[in-house]
Formats: structure tokens, sequence, C-alpha cells
């Protein structure tokens, strides 16, 4: 109850305070120690203190909100985690010949069929005939690729190179909706990675230069026009920039660089890093202000230029924030989706090159999940995506977070 | 002491230095820079999406096909686009506003429940947006909406699948930092010689809260809304497995009903249209509208604050 009721501004309380209300328990005691003491304000009637509780627990629910996030993203990918999906296309199950029909029961041959209970009861004999000779075939057909055996959704397939038939050497393939369905996710991280870099060299650079200048250099009244019109960007939507990477840029670099791919890691990591721009500018921005002044004014005491105070003394002070900042770009590159889903040409190879194109995780999610079976393997392998990738923003949220937590303290206990 | 004639001038002028001057024009070149690319970005959305917008384009759907120049139009998603942000601010508005007045009015800043709330806030910013989008399909379609079908007792799906409802609240789960953050900024703009004032009166706290902060506060909350919406409008990544359709002949009647959407439509026509030069004008000027929307409601939000800030900055 104390906490409730104890006012937020100490400082202010004795200009305030009644002085009937103050508890004289201790007349010698000097007043501060008594002070702590002091309500203000009417008691709290029940409906109040009901109200207030449940205050407390709505706040609460960004808390819940991200722990459902986790547990019902990770709920998805769990059975590939633990190893419990099986994707061989030949599985121990019995074939059962078309002749033995009659000797089982209809619930039993429509679960071996993989029907549901509708569609078997929408065909006639001759159709569930014809399916089961089709089922005997494929697993004819199928016990010859000895690749029909493998259970793709285990760890060593979803990040190992494996020899595939046809193949001539062991190789990293994404290919999910082929007889066999392969799972390497090595080339979809390649994807992500590329793009992210891409984005990065281009975006941090200028991103931190306007931040640098707007903060530091600028006038105040210039000031007030440069920063909410870099932080227009931001209001661009991704699919508007994903669209204009697609018609616009990717026509004119490849007019401009000709080579071959019109849709690459190039494009796309430029377009994804219009959108981080915004976000690497805006923390930097608010890092470097948060410096205290009487830095900038002792360092120009001293004779220093203006640039030689925002290098020497600003920056260095507020590092830690741009790398916060530089950090949080990152969660937001890896985390894009339409951009580089329209502009990267979405081809799942293995390259390091930036003139190839590639395809990421994020546009691997938002382009095959409408077509899985739900619940099915493809499914739960999009929904690992998924949570690798929440896993990988969540870390980088908490050490941004963390370094900025510190600067604020330094540059507050110092100012 | 010296004489008044040699004594040095008392503010010197900087003696030119060559670096200083290079990296200053390098830092402000990459400012131009950036508003150079986004001043060619708007001014080609805004040439060739010019001659493609009308009234007409405004208020017709795409009953015919949606792909033909004369007659489709953008009222479906408009409709779509708009009932899904209504929908989500109806859900975000009431969460996120409590949880700041938690913040700023009770919480005491070093305690334990606090930092976590604050933790969950940055990291809910930070979920990129498919993210939520599987979130919305686990848990709002498969477990919230499958279960509702359980209970109510339908037969075939329908909660259980992607619906208006969905798309709004998983989109309401995105924006909710967004709200969270711009009400605290309103809310400690507030001078606390109102609170003060209020309690030394005999009101209670809640009573302080209620019928002297958050009318004070309400053009904060307005920016925070204005922005969730402005965010949420363009968001396509949430709301491709949650609610949004690929080709609607009706417009959505119920909460359960899926929906055409502006941002989504901007990416079926970029992506999926059959003669991608032939509709070039049609996706141009869906993009306009999508971009003017968007921004027309940034644009308030930034009035909004800007009236925000100086008010703090009396207020301290």
């Amino acid at each position: 109850m104390r906490c409730l009721l104890h006012d937020n501004y100490p400082h202010h309380s004795h200009l305030l305070a009644p002085k009937a209300h103050q508890p004289m328990s201790h007349p010698g005691t000097p007043l501060p120690s008594d002070w702590d003491f002091i309500r203000r304000g009417r008691r709290k009637r029940p409906g109040e203190w009901v109200v207030e509780k449940i205050i407390f627990l709505v706040s609460l629910s960004a808390i819940v909100l991200i722990f459902l996030i986790f547990a019902f993203v990770g709920n998805k990918a769990w059975p590939v985690i633990i190893g419990k999906t099986n994707s061989a296309r030949v599985s121990q199950e019995r074939i059962i010949p078309v002749e033995d029909m009659g000797k089982h029961t209809p619930q039993e041959l429509q679960a071996y069929l993989g029907l549901s209970a509708r569609q078997w009861a929408d065909m006639d004999d001759e159709a569930r005939k014809a399916l089961m000779e089709l089922k005997v075939e494929m697993a004819h057909e199928k016990v010859e690729d000895k690749d029909a055996h493998i259970n793709t959704t285990s760890w060593r397939y979803l990040f190992l190179p494996h020899q595939w038939t046809g193949y001539d050497k062991p190789e990293y393939i994404w290919q999910p909706v082929s007889q066999i369905h392969k799972y390497n996710l090595v080339p979809l991280i390649i994807g992500s990675l590329k793009t992210t870099l891409v984005a990065l060299l281009f975006a941090v650079p200028l991103a931190l230069g306007a931040a640098i200048y707007v903060s530091q250099l600028a006038s105040t009244r210039t000031k007030e026009w440069l920063k909410p019109g870099v932080e227009m960007l931001a209001g661009i939507p991704s699919v508007v920039l994903g669209f204009f990477a697609l018609i616009v840029m990717s026509s004119f670099f490849q007019h401009l660089f000709g080579y071959e791919s019109r849709l690459n890691t190039l494009v796309s990591g430029i377009a994804l890093g219009l959108a981080v721009i915004p976000v690497v500018f805006s923390i930097a921005e608010d890092a470097l202000t948060s410096v205290p002044r009487s830095y900038v004014h002792a360092a120009l005491a001293l004779g220093s230029s203006k640039w030689q105070v925002a290098w020497q003394i600003v920056l260095p002070a507020a590092l830690p924030g741009v790398f916060a900042a530089v950090v949080l770009g990152f969660g937001r590159a890896v985390g894009e989706t339409m951009i580089v889903l329209m502009a990267s040409g979405n081809a799942s190879i293995v390259s390091w090159s930036i003139l190839d194109s590639c395809r990421t995780m994020t546009a691997t999610i938002a382009a095959e999940l409408a077509e899985t079976v739900v619940d099915g393997h493809h499914y739960r392998i999009l929904f690992l995506i998924g949570a690798a990738l929440f896993a990988v923003t969540f870390v980088s949220n908490l050490v941004a977070d963390a370094i900025i937590h510190r600067l604020k303290n330094k540059l507050e206990g110092v100012a | 002491m010296s004489t008044p004639s040699s004594a040095p001038r008392p503010f010197r002028r900087q003696e030119f230095d060559f670096w200083s001057f290079f990296f200053s024009g390098l830092t402000g070149l990459s400012t131009l820079f950036i508003l150079l690319i986004l001043a060619v970005i708007l001014g080609n959305i805004f040439y060739h999406g010019w001659e493609g917008l009308s009234w007409n384009f405004v208020t017709s759907g795409t009953e015919r096909d949606m792909f033909d120049l004369e007659s489709a139009g953008v009222l479906p998603m408009i409709v779509g686009t708009s009932a899904r942000v209504i929908l989500m601010t109806i859900l975000v508005v009431p969460v996120g506003v409590i949880t700041a007045i938690y913040l700023t009015e009770y919480a005491r800043s070093g305690s334990l429940a606090t930092r976590f709330i604050r933790g969950a806030i940055n990291n809910l910013a930070g979920v990129p947006s498919i993210v939520f989008g599987l979130f919305g399909l686990g848990f709002f379609i498969a477990f919230v909406g499958v279960g509702m079908d359980r209970i109510l007792g339908y037969e075939s799906a329908h909660w259980g699948k992607p619906a208006l409802l969905w798309a709004a609240a998983t989109l309401a789960v995105m924006t909710l930092p967004v709200v969270i953050v711009a009400t605290e900024e309103s809310l400690r703009a507030i001078a606390p010689g109102l609170r003060e004032a209020s309690l030394s009166m005999g009101a209670t706290k809640l009573q302080t809260v209620a019928h002297i902060v958050l009318p004070q506060a309400l053009p904060g909350i307005l920016t925070g809304a204005i922005l969730a919406i402005s965010r949420a409008a363009g968001e396509v990544a949430p709301i491709l497995f949650t609610g949004a359709a690929y080709y609607m002949a009706t417009m959505p009647k119920s909460l359960s009903d899926q929906f055409m959407d502006l941002g989504y439509h901007v990416f079926v026509l970029s992506t999926q249209s059959p003669n991608i030069d032939q509709t070039r004008p049609l996706l141009y000027a869906t993009v306009l509208v999508l971009l003017l929307l968007t921004f027309a409601l940034n644009f308030v939000a930034i009035l909004l604050r800007a009236r925000l800030r100086r008010k703090l900055r009396a207020a301290h």
C-alpha cells in the first residue's frame, strides 16, 4: 500500500503537504526522515484498489505477449527441434496390396491413404482402388531412390551438405516442394546475412553521418527541417520500398552496372538499407544528443572546431549508443520481409556474390507458408525459421537495450 | 598588464582546418543524400501515380478484373485496410494507454516489474513483422479461433481461419509499443504541479489520474494512436496469413471475413500481374493511394507531437 500511496515527487513534498498530516512521533529528529511517511491524498476506497490492480495486470500484457509469441511460435517448431518429425517418403509403414482391401476396415484404409473422412466418403470404390494402386506404385518407385528413406527434417540435413541423388557432390539445398523435401537452411541463412550485410554497409555510414551532422553540426533551424525529413523515410511502408526496388531501382542498377540477374542481393540490400537508415539515424541521433552540453562547451572553449568536438568528444562519449543503433538496425534488417521478398529474386543458391539473387529466411516464410499443409513438416520447418528469427532479434534487442541503459546511467551520472 | 592595443581580441576566429571542413561537408552530404533518395522515391511515385489517380479509381471495385486498367479500382482495399486498422486501434489503445499510465504514474522506476515490462516493450518493438504473422496464425487462428469454433459449435471453420479480426489483433500486438511510448511521453509532459495540486486538494491517486492527468494527455494518446495506425496501415507481412485475401468478390461483412488490403494489393500487382508493363499505371496509382494515406496520418502525428514537445519544454 505504501508504495502506491507514496508520493512520486518527494522533492516537492514540503511545499504541499499539510502540516497537520505529518507524523510527529519523534519531535527531536530532523524533518527529512519524517517526510518519507507523509501520505498525501485521500485514503483509497476499496473500488480503487481493484481498479489499480487491474491497471497493473493490464500493464503486464507486453510481458505476456512476448511469452505467448515465444510459446506459440516455438510450439509449432518444437517437434522439429526434438526430432519428432519425419519427412521420409518411404516410411516404415506396411504397404497394403490392392487385393487385401477387403480385409481392412474403412477407417484403417482412410488413414493409410491419408484422406479425410469427407474425402473418403466422396469417393466411390473405383477411385479408392485407383488410389491404392497408386500408393503401391509410388512405394516401388521410391524405394529405388535411396534419398526416399531419409528424414530430411533431422538436424544433420538442416545444416550439413548432402549428396542427393543426381548430384555429383554434397550440396546445401533448400527445395521443400520436390519429390524429396530438401530443407537445408544454409542457403537461407547465407541469403539473410548477405542482404543484411549489404544493407548495413549502405545504411550505417549514411545514417551515422547524418546523425552527427544533425545533432552536432547543423544549426537549430536546419535541424528542425532535417530531422523530420530523414525520419519521413520511416513513414514509407516497406511494401512501397519493395515495390520501388522491384520496379525502378532494379532496372536502373542493371542499366548502370550491366550485370546479369535483374533482381539480386545488391538491389534488395540497398532497398533494405533505406528501411534501416531511419532506425539507425534516430537512435544514434538520440545518443549523440544525450551527451551533456558541458562536454561540448568545454571543448569549444579550448579552441576546438565543431567537427573536432563532434568527432573526438561527442562520438566517443556516445559510442555505446551508436553501437546499439547499429545492433537495432541489424535486427530490423534481418527481420524485414516485404522488401527482400519482392526485390531479392528469391533463388535459394549458396553464393556470397552480391550480384547473385538470394532467398532470405523471412521471404521464405512469407512465400511458402500459405501453400503448406497445416502442421506438416514443411509448415513446422517454416515456424522453426520464424523462431530462429525471433531469437536473433530478441538477443540483439536485449544487447542494444543493456548498452543504452548503461550509457544513460553513465551520462546522467556525469551531468 | 598589457596595453589595449596589444591585447588579443576576446573572440578569435577559428583557424581554417581542412579536415574539419571536409568531414563536416561529408556528414552534411550524407544527410542530403538521404533526403535526395527520399525525394526521388516520392517524386517518382507522385509523378507516375498522379495520372492513374482519379475519383473513379478510388470509388470503384475489382468486380470485373483486378488487372483491368479501365475498370479496376481500390475501394475494396481502402475499406479492408481501414477496417483492420480501426479494429486494431480499438484493441490496442486501451491496453497501451493503461500500460503507459502504470509506467508513469504507479511504477517505481527501479522495481523488477517495471524493468521487465520495459524490456518486454522494447523487445516487442523489435520482433520481425513476419514473426507476428506466424504468431497470429499459431495463436489467434489455430488456438483462439479453433477453440472458439469448438465452444460455439461451428461445424466448419468459422473463426479458425484467416479473418479481419485476427489480422487486426495481430497488428494490435505489433503496434502496442508505439502506443505505449507515445502515451508515456505525453504523460511525462504534464506538469508535476498539476498532480501535486490535485492530490493536495484531497483527491485520490486514481481520481487524479482519471480527471487531471488523462484529459491533459489526450493529444499525446491521439498521437500514439495515429502513429500506430500509420505504421500498421502499410504493414503487409503480419496479415499475409492472418486475413488478407488475394481477391474477394465482395466487401468484408463481418469480423470473420477475409479482406482485400491496400499494401497486399501493391504486392500482388507488382509480382503477380500477367503483364507488368501494361498494369504499371494501376500499380503506381495504388502505391500513391497507400502512400498518401500513411503520410497524411504521419503528418498529423508529427504536428501533434511538435505541439506536445513545446508543451513539455514549457512544463519543466
